[in-house]
Parts: C-alpha cells; structure tokens; sequence
C-alpha cells in the first residue's frame, strides 16, 4: 500500500510531469490559453495515457520480451499510441458525439505528446507490475492536469495584465512555468 | 544561390526552435550542460537528415492518405539506430540523455520539416534544409545550455570559471529552463520589433 501511496505523491507532486520532467510542453504551452480547453485537454490525455500505459505494458511483456526484441520498442509504442489515438476517436465519434466535440481537435494532438510516449517508456524502465504501470499511468496524467489546468487559471488572470510587449504570450508563459516549478520544487521533500 | 538559403534559413530565419518554438521539451530538459546539448544535437540532426532523405526519395511512392504513419515509422527507424549506436559509443552520453533519446520520435520539428519540406522537394534541397535546421538547433540548445551550466554550475564544458558556492543551483533545476528560453524568446521578439 505505501508502495503505491508513494508512486502517486511522486508522481503528482515531485516529479511532476511537465514541471520538473520536461514531458508534455506543446500542450502545456498551446492549450492553456483558456480554462475550458485546459479541462478538455486534460481529460482527453488522462484517457490516452491510462490506455496506452496499459496497452504497451502488455505489448512489451507478452511479444518484445518473450521474442527478445526490446530494441523495437520505441517504433511499436510510437505505432501503438497513433493508432490508439485514431480508435479512441473513432469511438467517441460513434458513440458520444457530445463528448466527441468537447474534445474535438485535442484527440488527433495526443499521438505527439511527449508525456505519454515518456510515461509508457518509464512504466517499462522501472520495471513495474500491471497494477503500479496503471497507478503509475493515471497520477502522471493527474499531475499534467494539474499543471495544466494551473496554467489556464494563471494565464486567464495574465491576459488583462500589463507585461512588456515583447514577453507577451509563449514568454512570459515559460517565466509563468519557471515560478510554478519553483512552487512544485518545495514539495521534494515530502518523501 | 537558392540552395544555400535551403541551409542558412534554419539558422536564423527559421530557427526551429526559438523562432518556431517546436521540440521544446528536449531543449528544456536535456540543457543543464554545454556537452549534453551538444549530444542531443548531433542526434538529432542525425535523425532529420536521415528521415528527410528517406522521406523525400520516397514521396512519390508514399501514399497521401497514409503519409503521416509512414513519416512516423521512418522517423521511429531512424531513432531506433541513433539509440543504438549511442548506447555502444558514448555510454556517458546515452545515460546523460536517457529518456530523451527515444522521444526524439516525438519531436514536432522532424515530423514537421518531413511534411512541410522533404514531402515536397528532391534529396538534395531536403539533405541542406536537414543540415541547416539541425544546426540551427543543435546553436539553439548550446546557447541554452551556455547560461544554465554557467549560471548553475560555475562550468562551461567543465572547465571551472568560479567557485561552486557562487552557482545558483536553480538554473540547472527545472525552474531555470523555463525562465531561460521565456527571456531569450522575449529578448528575440525586441531585437525584432526594433529591426522591423
């Protein structure tokens, strides 16, 4: 239980995944002009994170590792995650188009994220059991969420903000990004 | 005359990355040392040029309904090799950049220049607009890595230029990439403005 109660701390708080580990920036940085598409975003990466963690899990214990052909890892998980992505909108598309169009144009971005190619590799290098890769999978997208949906209420705030205009948009976002990852270096300590 | 400009726009004009702000999550991450930035460049150069003249000898093979899959089973090949040749001549470097080294799969700047240039134009344009944006980039990350190392560690390629006390360890942390390329990018945007 504490095995998993740490996972979750690290993975939210510590090593945030766009704060500290660097995963996700486009989306960090496109997405988080407004608090609506910020929710959206996030939800839509919770999905496809959670999925293709599992999903690659499964591909590199039952076919890579028994075949012994771990070095086509990075083009079967690449290969996984874009077609998961094309079957997940497939999907919302039949069946809830309500949600389809909430999440519309942020699905197809997905397969480029960063953070879910890094997290499913992750899952892999740590060696974790089924039950801490889906852990593992789903507080990484809690904690880009988070981040993003901080982001969102920081940048809405920044829009009627006087900043210079030169630092106006992708700058003054990063320097926005510097001090957030300044407040989540306070909780390395935590563990 | 107009295939030197193929190679000299991705330096300045088109820099990938402080200009076009794409691949910004290995800038960020991988930049905490001039000799890290320097690895990660040259792999990724190495990638670019490769996908790019795979992709622009086979464009009119490719079909256009497919063409995103197949640029991203290209690129995936090509970084497969680089992660492996990395893993068995520079081990130091390998380790340094980890994770880093397979996403370079996901660098928009590849999957980018692959539709926006090789899908269009013959090998050779496409050989100088690879090497001009890697080297572009590879300048892009170097410069980063040139204040964080500086600032954070008192080292420039490991030589020391003051004491480890005076560093301000932040600016290897994660706060200092940030709040580095968010000034260079607005230090860009003025320079411009100005010349504009």
């Amino acid at each position: 239980m504490q095995d998993y109660f740490i996972i979750v701390i690290s993975a939210v708080l510590i090593n945030n995944i766009v704060l500290s580990q660097f995963l996700g920036i486009c989306p960090f940085l496109g997405v988080s002009k407004k608090l609506s598409a910020a929710l959206g975003m996030g939800a839509a990466v919770t999905f496809v994170l959670v999925l293709a963690g599992l999903l690659t899990w499964f591909f590199q214990v039952y076919i890579l590792n028994p075949f012994n052909i771990g070095y086509m890892q990075t083009v079967a998980f690449i290969l996984i995650i874009g077609a998961l992505v094309q079957f997940v909108e497939m999907v919302i598309r039949k069946y809830s188009p309500g949600l389809y169009k909430a999440l519309g144009i942020y699905l197809p971005l997905i397969t480029t994220n960063c953070a879910v190619l890094g997290v499913a590799i992750l899952n892999i290098q740590k060696d974790f059991s089924l039950v801490k890769t889906l852990v593992h999978s789903a507080s990484h997208a809690a904690g880009f969420s988070l981040a993003l949906i901080l982001m969102a209420g920081i940048r809405e705030r920044l829009e009627s903000a006087d900043i210079p205009k030169c630092m106006e948009g992708v700058p003054i976002s990063l320097v926005t990004a510097s001090l957030m990852s300044i407040a989540f270096l306070g909780f390395s300590g935590l563990i | 005359m107009s295939l030197l400009n193929e190679f000299t726009k991705g330096i300045i004009k088109e820099n990938p990355l402080f200009r076009l702000v794409l691949g910004t999550c290995p800038s960020l991450a991988i930049t905490t040392s001039v000799d890290n930035g320097l690895g990660m460049g040259v792999a990724f150069t190495g990638v670019l040029l490769g996908s790019n003249i795979v992709i622009s000898a086979m464009r009119r093979i490719i079909p256009d309904s497919i063409r995103i899959p197949v640029y991203i089973v290209v690129i995936a090949s090509f970084v497969t090799m680089t992660d492996l040749l990395m893993h068995a001549y520079t081990p130091a470097m390998y380790k340094a950049l980890g994770i880093f080294i397979p996403l370079i799969v996901v660098n928009c700047i590849i999957i980018g220049r692959a539709e926006a240039f090789a899908n269009r134009n013959s090998i050779v344009p496409s050989v100088l607009d690879a090497l001009g944006m890697g080297v572009g980039y590879t300048l892009a990350l170097v410069l980063l890595c040139t204040f964080r190392e500086v600032l954070g560690a008192g080292t420039f390629l490991g030589v020391r230029l003051f004491p480890e006390s005076r560093a301000a360890i932040m600016m290897i942390l994660a706060p200092g990439g940030f709040v580095t390329l968010g000034c260079i990018l607005g230090f860009l945007n003025k320079m411009q403005s100005k010349t504009a």
